[in-house]
């Protein structure tokens, strides 16, 4: 399995990995291959997804649109689509593929335990 | 991360709004939230403090946000406690007892308070109003005009606007004698011309209120408590109690105590920022925007939306561009819809009128440019709806002006491009007009769906697809280039419908990834993902590999997404039959789930709209009883009428045939929804003509079988399949054509674009008549998808994973 921390300012790349909690957010098992699932992290919202390949991603759990749950759409390679009107975005790089309001997104890796580990 | 400090001043409609739009974009992750209420109770409806006044509503039924609503969403409401100052530089508020709050960023929501126009007599030495004087604007004021009320006789209000009308057929539910004082020629001048004015006065007038125009009121006479009024003409009116509605003044001394830029409301940017501090923002009645003070909801909801966007960083790039305003009366027997300005501006202005004083009714509207800029309706505002539409989106009106006004049969004809003006929105539902159009083509696209996906035109209902095809077509002068895709069955496989079964069937691919492997180079595209689901299980059936990533969330799930994210849960009620043991089920989830909608369908169905993503196993479980599959592209329902057991026309047992077809295509996955149903008689009751499928009892016995009936977004009648001696016939050509359709059309195509592709000829010969030797097995299959039918509610009890329901999971360290 492979590991994505694709922030671009992710805490690693600039070698502050020392200001970064990581936070362990159990089996990657429990997200399923293609789908996501949400998680409470300190008051704040993610949806983290881990693709038919096996990376993991994650995104702010709410569509920038009219807040619909992005956990719940529809994933292919790294596309996501809205569940409410279709808007598409690449959750490694967060950008919006219609339209220019994009995704805040969280470094993310899988850990060899097998554990999801966001980097915060 | 430390959270900021919000707080609000005004507990109001604004204010509440605003508060849970913020939460909404998760704002309370984001912040501490306090809010000033000068009001003790939660946030209520404003709005239908007239119906609490005339006693349609109780006290307790018009609140938004009740107490608990504030604990449950972590916000701290003083309740009972008014906000007196504001220090900027320190950013503090303080309260009446002079405690602070800190904030970060501060919301101004003081709405406005009633206007009282300089008057003898209003007041007592104290300051305080004299007995018997009421203005009307909080559930307070309501509260001790009802209590005065009692065993009174007669009641003025002054002030002949909307508000005034309202309160005085208020005030009429007391037994008191009723008098409006307006001091202009005609009443609702904000909204109404004299004409209109005119006609309102006598249907008042024929409520039993006296309306008293062009009247000054000078003085309320009376020294202990109100004894009647006094005008400037010296006259005057005998009553025991006086409202005073004379429009109203926005609460904005606390901003101008600090220095913020005060004219007749709080001046706001498009962010709804103040304009000399960007960490306070104002909303609502008290805020002006571009000159304009609102005061009605309407706009204040967009408003509130703008700043929450803002406020949480969710789109820091939302504005407020102003509203247009358009008001009902709420005066029970007495309809009024007003829009835009009442009398025409500007040379070129057009008015069409229609006025028929003895019957209360009139009509008018001012139309500039061959768009709607003004319109009053009075007596009969049933075109009011679809006025208020055209007005609000500023879209062209038809030439034909008469049906503005009345339903006259035939429907409006259609403007041609050339003559549709560049700004028209096209697409109603992601805003895309005829212009974005054009520019799309001449940047380069040249085919419908390339514009289609560049401008996301016609993507959302669909129903101005071909219009935008018809559009692209003539912007490109006719010609358009062919994009290849459109002949894939799915955007992401390159092949057609026939190619793409073959190779599945030849390589036997039962799941979606594997086709991705086989087919697309591993390419997976998540478009693509749903159509490919759909055709596999109907190709492979029970031996059909599901991967739910593969679905739409509602088929993952079983059940319909809602804007908020919760689902509707539609259980099956087959023909609409149902039991008292059904019905008292229903009722128990409805109670023990909270369930916030309980509505009967166009489909004769329950649906329980709302429900919590995790709390569905369970409302399947209590519900015990199958999917209706409401939510899916797949057989939803057969509805049906009363039949011949019960109807003196009945002339077959259109229950029984619709029971029997629900069972035999219960859960089919198809191209797109299909909706059947089944009539006694050519009365079509239940609307089997324009229906999917639909079975018509005709006389002689027989059946009536009709295919491709539409009556959504399109609207066509069924084509005439064949005739059926029995049931049993019935369910065998329909499951033929269901199949050929299954198999033959493309995703998401329905039966009536269908129909209309194949030729209704080509598709009874090959049902009916056989002429390609494949009926037999298309019988078979339809024998296969019926044994493979599993009721995906059983979920409930074996579902996929222990989280498929779950709207969070849990941190497990
Ligand atoms: C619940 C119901 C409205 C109601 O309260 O009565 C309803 C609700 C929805 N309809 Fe409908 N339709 C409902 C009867 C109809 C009917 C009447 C009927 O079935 O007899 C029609 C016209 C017949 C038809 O289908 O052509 C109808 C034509 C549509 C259309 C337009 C389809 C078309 O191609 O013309 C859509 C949009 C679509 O399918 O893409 C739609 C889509 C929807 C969706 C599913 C929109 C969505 O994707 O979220 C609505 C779900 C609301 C929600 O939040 O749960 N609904 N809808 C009705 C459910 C009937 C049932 O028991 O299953
Ligand atoms: C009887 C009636 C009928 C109406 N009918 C309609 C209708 O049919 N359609 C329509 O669109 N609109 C209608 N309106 C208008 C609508 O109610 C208002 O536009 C709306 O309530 C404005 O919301 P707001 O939050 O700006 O003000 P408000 O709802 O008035 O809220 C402001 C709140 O702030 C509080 N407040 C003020 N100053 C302070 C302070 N310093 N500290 C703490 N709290 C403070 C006030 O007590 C109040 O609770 C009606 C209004 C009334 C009174
Ligand atoms: S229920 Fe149907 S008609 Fe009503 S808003 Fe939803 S899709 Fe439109
Ligand atoms: S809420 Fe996501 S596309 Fe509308």
């Amino acid at each position: 399995m492979t590991a994505h921390s694709e922030t671009g300012h992710s805490g690693t790349q600039q070698g502050a990995t020392n200001l970064m909690t990581e936070i362990k957010l159990g089996p990657a098992a429990n997200i399923p291959a293609g789908q996501g699932r949400v998680y409470e992290v300190e008051g704040e919202r993610i949806a983290v997804f881990r693709t038919r390949g096996g990376d993991v991603y994650a995104v702010q759990a709410e569509c920038p649109h009219r807040g619909g749950p992005l956990a719940d759409g529809l994933l292919g390679g790294t596309t996501l689509i809205c569940p409410l009107h279709s808007l598409k975005f690449d959750i490694k790089t967060g950008a919006a593929l219609f339209g220019d309001c994009g995704l805040k997104t969280f470094p993310v890796a899988v850990d060899a335990s097998g554990q999801v580990v966001l980097l915060r | 991360m430390e959270k900021k400090k919000l707080v609000v001043i005004g507990n109001g409609m604004a204010g509440a709004r605003t508060v849970e739009e913020i939460l909404a974009r998760g704002g309370g992750a984001q912040f501490d939230i306090t809010m000033f209420g000068e009001e003790p109770t939660g946030n209520y409806n404003r709005i239908l403090l007239s119906n609490v006044l005339n006693g349609s509503y109780k006290e307790d039924e018009i609140f938004l946000n009740p107490l608990s609503w504030y604990e449950e969403n972590n916000v701290r409401l003083l309740a009972g406690k008014r906000a007196s100052g504001l220090l900027r530089r320190a950013k503090l508020v303080y309260g009446e007892d002079g405690i602070p709050e800190h904030y970060d960023k501060l919301i101004i929501a003081t709405g406005s308070r009633a206007f009282i126009p300089q008057m003898e007599g209003t007041y007592m030495p104290d300051g305080s109003l004299k007995p018997g004087v009421f203005v009307f604007r909080s559930l307070d004021d309501c509260r001790q005009i009802a209590e005065w009320a009692r065993g009174k006789h007669s009641a003025a209000v002054i002030g002949g606007g909307l508000l005034g009308l309202e309160a005085a057929r208020g005030l009429q539910n007391f037994g008191l004698d009723v008098h409006v004082v307006h001091i202009g020629s005609h009443l609702m001048p904000q909204q109404l011309d004299p004409g209109a004015g005119d006609i309102l006065r006598k249907s008042m007038e024929s409520l039993g209120i006296k309306v008293h125009l062009k009247k000054n009121t000078t003085t309320i006479i009376g020294p202990e408590n109100v004894l009647g009024l006094a005008f400037a003409d010296g006259g005057n009116l005998e009553c025991d109690m006086v409202i005073i509605s004379a429009g109203i003044r926005a609460n904005w001394e606390i901003a101008a105590g600090c220095g913020l830029t005060v004219e007749r409301g709080i001046v706001v940017d498009d962010q709804m920022r103040c304009a000399d501090d960007p960490d306070i923002y104002a909303v609502g009645e008290c805020a002006q925007h571009r000159g304009h003070m609102y005061g009605l909801v309407a706009p204040l909801w967009e408003q509130a939306k703008v700043l929450a966007d803002h406020i949480t960083g969710k789109n820091t790039r939302a504005a407020y561009h102003g509203s247009k305003v358009a008001t009902k009366l709420k005066v029970m027997g007495v309809e009024v819809a007003s829009m835009g300005i009442v009398e025409p501006q500007l040379p070129e202005d057009e008015v069409v009128q229609f006025s028929e004083p003895k019957r209360g009714t009139y009509k008018k509207l001012i139309i500039r440019d061959g768009r709607l800029v003004g319109g009053i309706l009075l007596g009969d505002i049933s075109k009011a709806a679809y006025l208020i539409q055209t007005f609000d989106r500023n879209t062209p009106l038809p030439e034909e002006r008469l049906h503005l006004l009345f339903d006259i049969g035939d429907p409006p004809k259609q403007v041609t491009f050339a003559e549709m003006s560049t700004n028209t929105q096209v697409c109603n539902c992601n805003g895309v007009s005829k212009g974005a159009l054009i520019a799309c083509v001449n940047s380069g696209k040249r085919s419908a769906k390339a514009v289609m996906d560049a401008t996301r035109a016609g993507m959302g209902c669909g129903s101005c697809k071909s219009m935008v095809a018809e559009i692209v077509e003539w912007a490109c002068g006719g010609e358009t280039e062919e994009d290849p895709s459109v002949h894939y069955y799915v955007p992401g496989v390159p092949l057609t419908k026939p190619e793409l079964i073959r190779a599945i069937t030849e390589r036997e691919l039962k799941s979606v990834s594997a086709v991705f492997d086989y087919l697309a180079g591993g390419k997976e595209d998540a478009a693509s993902k749903p159509g490919l689901a759909s055709l596999l299980k109907t190709l492979w059936k029970g031996e059909y590999e599901d991967e739910k990533d593969a679905r739409f969330i509602n088929e993952r799930i079983h059940a319909n997404i809602q804007k908020d994210g919760t689902f509707s849960v539609v259980p099956q009620i087959p023909g609409g039959i149902t039991s008292p043991a059904q019905l008292r089920r229903i009722a128990f989830v409805a109670e023990k789930y909270h369930v916030p909608l309980v509505k009967l369908t166009g489909g004769q169905r329950i649906d329980l709209l709302g429900i919590r993503k995790d709390d569905l196993p369970k409302v399947w479980h209590d519900l015990d009883m199958p999917s209706g599959y409401a939510y899916g592209k797949s057989y939803r329902t057969c509805k049906s009428c009363v039949g011949s057991d019960f109807c003196r026309f009945g002339l077959g047992d259109s229950i029984s045939l619709a029971l029997k077809i629900e069972k035999e295509f219960q859960g089919f996955d198809s191209p797109h929804k299909m909706k059947l149903a089944t009539a006694g008689c050519p009365r079509n009751c239940s609307e089997a003509m324009v229906k999917d499928l639909g079975a018509v009892a005709v006389e002689g016995g027989q059946w009536e079988i009709y295919i491709g009936g539409a009556a959504g977004s399109s609207i066509r009648k069924g084509d005439v399949l064949c005739k059926a001696d029995t049931h049993e016939d019935v369910l065998m050509y329909m499951g033929r054509f269901i199949q050929y359709y299954r198999e033959n059309a493309k995703y998401l195509e329905r039966t009536h674009g269908f129909v209309e592709r194949i030729g209704i000829e080509k598709i009874r010969s090959i049902v009916i008549e056989d002429s390609e030797g494949i009926a037999e097995r298309l019988d078979r299959e339809i024998a296969e998808s019926k044994a493979a039918y599993k009721d995906p509610w059983k979920d409930a009890w074996l579902p996929e994973n222990d989280n498929q329901f779950a709207s969070v999971l849990p941190i497990l360290q």
